[in-house]
């Protein structure tokens, strides 16, 4: 098997796997990178959202022989101490219920107001649209990426 | 500061104090003895080990209190709430309690799962009792050191005061207290006097949440751990004939895929591995009963409303007869499919069988029903099974069965290794135990402009409504009232999911009870009051809602939600309803955009007692109502030759964030003891939209999903 040298959250790691095997994989059980989560398995539920070069990437579907040329943050990257603006906002509005899929919907919005950061309510919602919560605390994501949006700007 | 004397049951029933070697006193008690409504002492008190407690209640002799939870965390708030209950009572300020998962070692623990939003509702004072009995000792210690009578002495914020101004910390006296006799008479604060309770207070895992530390099943590890993907039957009716495995073999990583009752494991050394190799194993499946379709349970549920076998659950007066002499019939029937749960955290479960001992580590809402089914299936002693609970990533009743549980027991048992059984999306909602498709049919006996009878009747799959489901209102509202219900056999396994029952049956009636106005040319809201009129000071005992708390609920949300003042634009829907031991009134504002209704609004009013924590309180209410719109609108779930249509959320649709409308709650500020609130804002949402639905484009939806629904009335293109 050929071996990968990946570059996640600033660190070199190294992996003997597939050249097909999903990133997410990599990550969970190999990296121990466990805050990226499995939800389907085909980018439609945003719970394994990791920043590929800094876009919002669906690691589930990121094979590692293409992750391997890219930089990856993955939620245990975003910052040391939970002292990022967007942990800082979930917290406040005090977001999650059973928090399964909040790793993804925070990546989801840091990369999003990366891009956006100033952000009107509408482009919140469709930026969002991508990730589920099958708690549905949808209302609390909104006013929590809001609420980050004002902190960053 | 008022207290309230109660009586106390045996308090040295379920609690047990220690003086710690490094300082500081441990309160131990079993939270789910404790929280059961008969609180009985669980073994001969003399023969009391630590091991029979669950729970415990560390206070350091620096005063920081740490309060050690055994719960099960499914998301709904309790590892924080129930906690909140304890710090109340001791009187010490939250920001000095640490709350921590009970600890590893449950050899000998009595694990239980109060189900049913029903935590709380135990919890609320039996768990105050436990606070308000190790406050009591330190100030025993604390007025024995300054030799006054401790009645003189009170607590604020982990600190003691006498009547001379002295003070004590807890920390201080913690030494003493622990060697004192457990106190039989405590007091309870007045609610005018909680510090804690009715505070807003954070999620206590907040923090690993949002940076992603190891909290769900999914994330356990141990060392040697190997992960297996199961093949199981493809349909319901079908059985494993043969399999060929030789090509799966040879994927990296896979250690070995061998058969199992009527399924294949596949076990590899990590997950991709297993799933990918589980693809490529060829199985040979037979038939072993029949294969149904979506297209059978509809024409047998509507054969079994149109028959005449029924179980009567509940019948008051002479339906027959008030049909018999009604002027007007009204008979409307209400649809529903089978719905998965889709929990965001698949299925998945630890297990280390060997020959010493029997060890489960994983996400489950049943774990010491789930330890006694391991124990059969083995044919082990109970004592050496033990079930260790992760935090989960969501339930909605599905995670009530063990069956991953018992898949991952029995593969270990197999390969003599430490396993994780880890289910794709795919398995999770093709191998799943579903809220089971029903119709419901509701008729109304109309004499002289009056309701006169009311009867509905209830055909489901698999099983019906139990409990005290048919004595919710209208129950005791109508003189000629009776609930039937019948069930058809099916293959397909069903179960709990969020509000069984009352998921859909709200709706049904809800929506009823607009349709019942409309014919008899009354207020729809005027309906609702005048019947819950019929209620009050009645003596029957299987009606526990509160005709006076239900009206509450439903003036407040015609005040709150501005109905029948909104702008031209705004259409708006009403539905309330009683579950749970929780009223709740709900308002949806509707308007059409390009043509098509959009839910904007839903105002939301809720009695649940005292709330414990609003911020948490406000979060599950917000959830419930959206997975209500959610489900109602796009659940859907099909069956073809006993085959799920859809294993995915590529064509399986969930609600998503541009979808969602904004939940305004409101409560009904109250003093009695608090009830749930994981289920019950769930049910009246369906009706709620339906209702103005009806108002905006005079379309009623009577079946869901209500996308589907439109289509079939051509309101979508």
């Amino acid at each position: 098997m050929p071996v990968y040298n990946l570059k996640v959250n600033g660190k070199s790691l190294s992996v003997d796997a597939d050249k097909d095997t999903p990133l997410l994989w990599i990550l969970r059980d190999h990296f121990d990178l466990v805050g990226t989560k499995f939800g389907c398995g085909i980018g439609q539920c945003g719970a394994c959202t990791v920043h590929a070069d800094g876009v919002a990437t669906r690691s589930c579907l990121l094979q590692v022989s293409v992750a391997a040329e890219m930089g990856i943050t993955t939620i245990e990257g975003l910052s040391e101490d939970v002292s990022h603006p967007i942990q800082q906002a979930w917290k406040e509005i005090d977001v999650p219920q059973c928090g399964y899929c909040q790793a993804g919907q925070i990546m989801t919005a840091a990369a999003f107001l990366e891009q956006n950061p100033n952000p009107n309510r509408e482009e919140i919602r469709t930026a969002m649209s991508g990730n589920l919560c099958r708690c549905a605390s949808y209302n609390r994501i909104e006013k929590a990426v809001e609420k980050a949006a004002s902190k960053l700007s | 500061m008022k207290r309230i004397t109660t009586p106390s049951v045996s308090r040295r029933s379920f609690i047990r104090t220690s003086a710690l070697a490094g300082g500081g006193m441990l309160i131990g008690f079993n939270l789910f003895q404790a929280c059961k409504p008969e609180a009985a002492p669980p073994v001969d008190i003399a023969d009391l080990n630590f091991n029979d407690f669950n729970a415990f209640i560390k206070i350091a002799d620096n005063g920081m209190v740490t309060i050690f939870s055994p719960n099960p965390e499914i998301g709904q708030g309790v590892k924080t709430s129930m906690p909140m209950l304890i710090a109340e009572e001791l009187d010490v300020a939250w920001d000095n309690v640490v709350v921590a998962q009970g600890a590893l070692d449950t050899k000998n623990f009595t694990r239980q799962v109060a189900g049913g939003s029903q935590s709380l509702r135990h919890g609320w004072e039996p768990l105050r009792k436990t606070g308000a009995t190790a406050r009591q000792m330190l100030v025993n210690a604390a007025a024995a050191k300054w030799g006054v009578d401790p009645s003189t002495c009170t607590t604020k914020e982990g600190v003691i005061t006498n009547s001379n101004g002295d003070k004590l910390g807890y920390g201080e006296v913690v030494k003493e207290a622990a060697s004192l006799e457990i106190p039989e008479d405590i007091s309870l604060k007045d609610p005018k006097d909680f510090t804690i309770i009715g505070k807003d207070i954070r999620n206590v895992d907040i923090d690993k949440i949002v940076s992603g530390k190891p909290l769900y099943g999914l994330d356990y590890k141990e060392e040697g751990m190997l992960y297996v993907s199961v093949v199981r039957p493809p349909a319901f009716g079908k059985k494993l004939e043969d399999f060929d495995a030789t090509e799966a073999k040879t994927v990296k990583g896979v250690i070995d895929i061998f058969k199992f009752g009527d399924k294949i494991a596949v076990m590899a050394e990590n997950t991709w591995s297993a799933m990918k190799a589980k693809k490529i194993v060829k199985a040979k499946w037979k038939d072993d009963s029949k294969l149904e379709n979506t297209e059978d349970h509809d024409k047998a549920l509507t054969a079994l409303l149109d028959g005449n076998e029924f179980n009567t659950m509940r019948a008051d007066g002479d339906v027959k007869k008030a049909f018999a002499n009604a002027d007007k019939v009204l008979e409307r029937t209400y649809e529903s499919p089978f719905l998965p749960h889709n929990c965001m955290e698949p299925m998945n479960f630890f297990a280390d069988v060997t020959q010493e001992k029997v060890r489960l580590v994983g996400p489950i809402q049943t774990p010491a029903g789930t330890a006694r089914r391991v124990a059969e299936l083995l044919n082990r002693k109970p004592e050496e099974v033990t079930v260790d609970m992760t935090r989960m990533g969501g339930g909605f009743g599905r995670r009530l069965y063990g069956d991953f549980a018992l898949e991952a027991a029995e593969i270990s048992n197999i390969a003599k290794k430490p396993v994780k059984v880890v289910y794709s999306r795919e398995d999770d909602m093709s191998a799943g135990i579903y809220r089971p498709a029903i119709k419901y049919r509701i008729s109304a006996a109309i004499k002289d402009g009056k309701l006169t009878g009311y009867h509905l009747k209830e055909a489901a799959v698999n099983s019906n409504m139990y409990g005290l489901i048919p004595n919710f209102f209208p129950a005791g509202a109508v003189e000629n009232y009776q609930v039937d219900v019948a069930k058809y056999d099916s293959n397909i396994t069903i179960g709990a999911w969020r509000a069984p029952y009352t998921n859909f049956l709200a709706f049904a009636e809800q929506s009823f009870f607009d349709e019942l106005a409309e014919v008899m040319e009354v207020d729809n809201i005027r309906l609702r009051l005048d019947l819950l009129q019929n209620v009050k000071g009645h003596d029957d005992e299987r009606i526990q809602y509160s005709p006076e708390r239900l009206e509450q609920v439903i003036k407040t949300a015609v005040e709150k939600s501005e109905w029948g003042k909104k702008p031209e634009g705004v259409f708006q829907g009403f539905s309330s309803y009683y579950c749970h031991n929780t009223h709740v009134a709900e308002v949806a504002d509707v308007v059409i955009e390009d043509d098509q209704p959009v839910v904007k609004k839903i105002t939301c009013v809720v009695d649940c007692g005292i709330v414990v924590n609003p911020l948490g309180a406000k979060n599950q209410i917000e959830g419930g109502v959206i997975d209500g719109i959610g489900h109602a609108m796009y659940g859907d779930f099909t069956f073809k030759d006993g085959k799920p249509q859809d294993t995915n959320f590529n064509t399986y649709r969930l609600i998503r964030m541009n979808e969602t409308p904004i939940v305004e709650t409101h409560f009904i500020e109250s003093d009695v003891a608090p009830t749930g609130l994981g289920e019950p804002t769930l049910p009246p949402a369906g009706a709620a939209i339906a209702n103005a639905i009806k108002a905006a484009k005079g379309v009623r939806m009577t079946k869901q999903p209500f996308v589907k629904n439109m289509k079939e009335k051509e309101l979508l293109g």
